[in-house]
């Protein structure tokens, strides 16, 4: 039973979220788009939170997931402020890329 | 075995694991590589669904649940609604490189940063660490009960913390995202940006 068990061992789900983390980081770091940027971030922020229940399991501890609860809520808040920071730029400067926020140097 | 006890069934978890992963990876390539952000937003959603169904796979059914609903039900839709209201929807040219040898320089940081986790994580042998004592779940609450116990008392500090930050946040994407009072007054000639090729 535990060798048939462990077919999926935690360690699948970390090289999972490994892979996941360095898609979303090389996206964050090649795309201009500042949208698409945060979707990258939140490709990020969903391969730790794969990476902390992946502990919580196989350390057999609540909490892990407790901490994914508290990141996912950090994460919505940084999305609606982000947002937010985006509308008001392209507002005003229609499409912009993440470059431009260099003219902020005036 | 107890009744309740999470029965691992070792078959079906390879068949989710391989499936879900699929997913994930593909959705998480389409937010990289497909030019539309309307589609890289699409794409998302099926990168949070694929993450959603580990967790499932994993015994995590609040998180599952929240995922969905957060994610890919809240966040996704101010993203899709963000591009809507900025008319954004044009195709980014994915040929163009501002910055000299960004792509390069963004592949070898990807390859750096995926071989240094697998090799911290193959040489520390793996997901290993002491089993908890303390915060070990229950095999005969459901998992909602547990979190919503640990939330309540062990993290009720954070939990009251994050009550103050998403007001905040709240607070601040509305001063943020509110017209000028100035408003209707044309802009100065130099707000016009250099990168907007897609005009």
């Amino acid at each position: 039973m535990t060798l048939l068990a462990q077919i999926v061992t935690p360690n699948w789900y970390l090289v999972l979220a490994a892979v996941l983390f360095t898609i979303g980081a090389v996206g964050l770091l090649v795309r201009r788009n500042p949208l698409v940027m945060f979707m990258c971030v939140e490709v990020m922020l969903n391969a730790v939170n794969l990476t902390f229940v992946s502990f919580s399991r196989a350390l057999n501890d609540l909490g892990g997931q407790a901490v994914v609860f508290f990141v996912m809520v950090v994460a919505a808040a940084e999305v609606v402020v982000g947002l937010a920071i985006v509308v008001a730029v392209l507002r005003r400067r229609p499409l912009a890329t993440a470059d431009d926020v260099a003219t902020l140097k005036g | 075995m107890p009744v309740g006890t999470m029965v691992v069934k070792p078959v079906p978890e390879l068949v989710t694991f391989i499936l879900a992963g699929a997913i994930v990876v593909i959705g998480a390539l389409g937010v990289v590589l497909l030019p539309q952000p309307v589609h890289a937003a699409l794409s998302l959603v099926a990168t949070l669904f694929g993450v959603a169904v580990l967790f499932v796979a994993q015994d995590a059914h609040l998180l599952a649940a929240v995922q969905v609903i957060v994610y890919a039900g809240a966040i996704v839709v101010l993203f899709l609604f963000v591009i809507m209201l900025l008319g954004v929807d044009e195709a980014d040219d994915l040929q163009i490189e501002p910055i000299v040898a960004q792509r390069p320089l963004a592949l070898v940081a990807g390859v750096g940063i995926l071989g240094l986790s697998l090799v911290s994580l193959f040489l520390a042998g793996g997901a290993t660490g002491a089993s908890s004592m303390l915060m070990a779940p229950d095999a005969t609450e459901t998992n909602i009960a547990q979190l919503g116990r640990l939330l309540f008392t062990e993290y009720a500090f954070a939990f009251e913390a994050t009550a103050i930050l998403l007001t905040i946040s709240v607070v601040g994407a509305v001063m943020l995202a509110r017209r000028a009072p100035q408003d209707g007054a044309p802009y100065p000639e130099d707000e016009t940006v250099q990168s907007g090729v897609a005009s």
